[in-house]
């Protein structure tokens, strides 16, 4: 055609060729891989079916999402002698953290300083990790001095809605944790027995409770919740920091290898 | 310029009016203004008392006022009664600890449970047993054929409700063991705050679905349990705890509310 001759003509039919080459190759190219790979896989098919075992993708524990409750303008549980819960779980959530890394861990905070994200914000972060589990820290305004308590959502009985989503896999954003109650319980357990261990007076069984933070996370979660606020000073408070951070981080441990190995 | 200013017989006079006048007016200002500062900072303490008072008092008041005055429901079919009230155990404030007390109540399950719950408010035998704020108030109550009960309460639940997992817990059991206890049929509760689906009772316990109502005792109404059966450190085998969220299950004595299943480690 005559347009093909000018200058611009000559810059456009160029490359369309070349293009128009690359595919009529790429496609014969593919024609040609698939012919070679067919014949041999084909007639084994019926006479040797196949027997390779499905390895299913090893489950690792990476990530621990640390949250510190409250934050901003909520300062949670508030003492009468100005103690407030949102500036004493983030102190405990930098010692936690430090632990937690020790043994390799990538922890995540929910907030690092006097920020307030919404539960939802903080469940997102759990739900954006492979492999992670989620720790929701509190200080209570009632209870035994010096004690610790660890919670997790109890088997909620199943809706009828609820029990359709688990067949076809899927959940409810709301009800995400509704697949982790298991791993949530056993993760509980293992931190209980620690806290035990560390504080005397603390039980050596979990607790369940609806606490609400833990509906929305689609990951082992508990809350753990230190007594408490009514003391007259922060001091007893600020000592028992070390030995949840130590004791948290033996129970991370001992849960890993169960969660790796898929023990139970 | 103006005609003074142009003519030199009136120049000093104009400057030392001129000067006179503001600073005059300035003195006056000054002394004025020096008045009310200083009338301010003498009244400020007392002000800032009054207003702390009227802050307390109204408060104080009202609650004394709700307490004496406050009309009790009753129904033509009000038998006077024992209820088995959940408030917090004097002796291990971690659990609820069942007391007896003589109540009228009425043969209408609705109006039954609006006494109980207004009783489990104003009727704690101390502050340190108080389950939910005296504040609080039970605005409306019903129950569905079903036997799914909705309890809507006034702000002050929330508000004066001491923060935690533990006491939320605690003052969500209070409510259920109590309507549970005393024959009242309800199955499962449905917690509203003025009249709203709440997200939580005070920043932790979890409002969204139901939460499971005991069935009662078999001796409920008439005897109550022994002291030690408290729900979350002591419970009685013949008083079923109620986990929060959804299961009612036999409490094994010495066992501080435990997950169930699995024991640890």
């Amino acid at each position: 055609m005559s347009h093909d001759w000018n200058d611009s003509g000559i810059l456009v039919a160029v490359p369309s060729k070349l293009i128009c080459f690359f595919f009529v190759w790429t496609i014969a190219a593919a024609q040609a891989f698939s012919s070679q790979a067919q014949p041999e896989q084909a007639p084994a098919a019926p006479a040797q079916p196949s027997v390779t075992p499905s390895i299913p993708p090893k489950k690792s524990l990476a990530v621990v999402i640390l949250d510190p409750a409250h934050g901003g303008p909520d300062l949670g549980a508030r003492g009468s002698s100005g103690i407030s819960e949102s500036d004493v779980v983030l102190s405990y959530a930098r010692l936690v953290r430090i632990s937690l890394e020790a043994q390799g861990l990538r922890v995540i905070l929910t907030r690092q300083a006097n920020d307030a994200p919404s539960f939802d914000d903080r469940s997102k972060l759990a739900k954006a990790q492979r492999g992670s589990i989620f720790i929701t820290l509190h200080v209570s305004s009632t209870g035994p001095p010096g004690t610790v308590r660890v919670y997790s959502l109890p088997q909620a009985p199943v809706k009828q809605d609820t029990a359709s989503a688990l067949h076809s896999g899927l959940l409810p954003w709301d009800r995400a944790q509704f697949n982790f109650i298991d791993q949530s319980r056993r993760l509980a357990e293992l931190i209980q027995i620690q806290m035990a261990q560390r504080f005397h007076g603390s039980s050596e069984t979990p607790f369940e409770a609806p606490v609400r933070q833990l509906r929305t996370v689609g990951a082992p979660a508990v809350a753990i919740e230190v007594s408490s606020v009514s003391l007259p000073d922060r001091a007893p408070l600020d000592q028992m920091g070390p030995g949840l951070a130590d004791g948290l981080a033996r129970a991370v441990a001992a849960f890993r290898t169960l969660y790796e190995t898929g023990g139970k | 310029m103006d005609w003074r200013a142009r003519s030199p017989r009136f120049e000093p006079f104009t400057k030392r009016e001129a000067s006179s006048a503001l600073s005059k007016g300035l003195k006056t200002t000054i002394v004025i203004l020096t008045a009310m500062v200083v009338m301010g900072l003498i009244t400020l303490p007392g002000l800032r008392q009054a207003v702390q008072r009227l802050r307390r008092t109204p408060k104080t008041e009202e609650q004394a006022r709700r307490e004496v005055m406050r009309e009790p429901i009753s129904t033509p079919t009000d038998v006077e009664a024992h209820a088995l009230m959940y408030w917090l155990s004097a002796a291990s404030p971690a659990s609820l600890e069942p007391t007896a007390i003589q109540l009228p109540l009425s043969a209408d399950p609705a109006e039954r449970s609006k006494q109980l719950l207004n009783a489990l408010i104003a009727r704690a035998p101390a502050p340190e047993n108080r389950t939910l704020p005296a504040e609080a108030i039970l605005l409306a109550f019903y129950i569905q054929p079903d036997g799914t009960a909705i309890a809507d309460f006034s702000d002050e639940i929330v508000s004066g409700m001491p923060s935690g997992i533990l006491s939320e817990q605690l003052a969500v059991q209070s409510i259920a063991q109590t309507l549970g206890a005393n024959m009242t049929g309800i199955r499962q509760l449905k917690i509203l705050v003025h009249g709203q689906e709440a997200e939580t009772l005070a920043g932790h316990l979890d409002l969204y679905g139901l939460f499971p109502v005991p069935s009662p005792a078999p001796a409920a109404g008439t005897t109550p349990a022994a002291p030690s059966a408290s729900i979350a450190a002591a419970p009685s085998p013949t008083t079923p705890a109620v986990t929060g969220s959804g299961q009612t299950k036999p409490a094994s004595a010495g066992q501080a509310s435990p997950a169930p299943g699995k024991k640890a480690p």
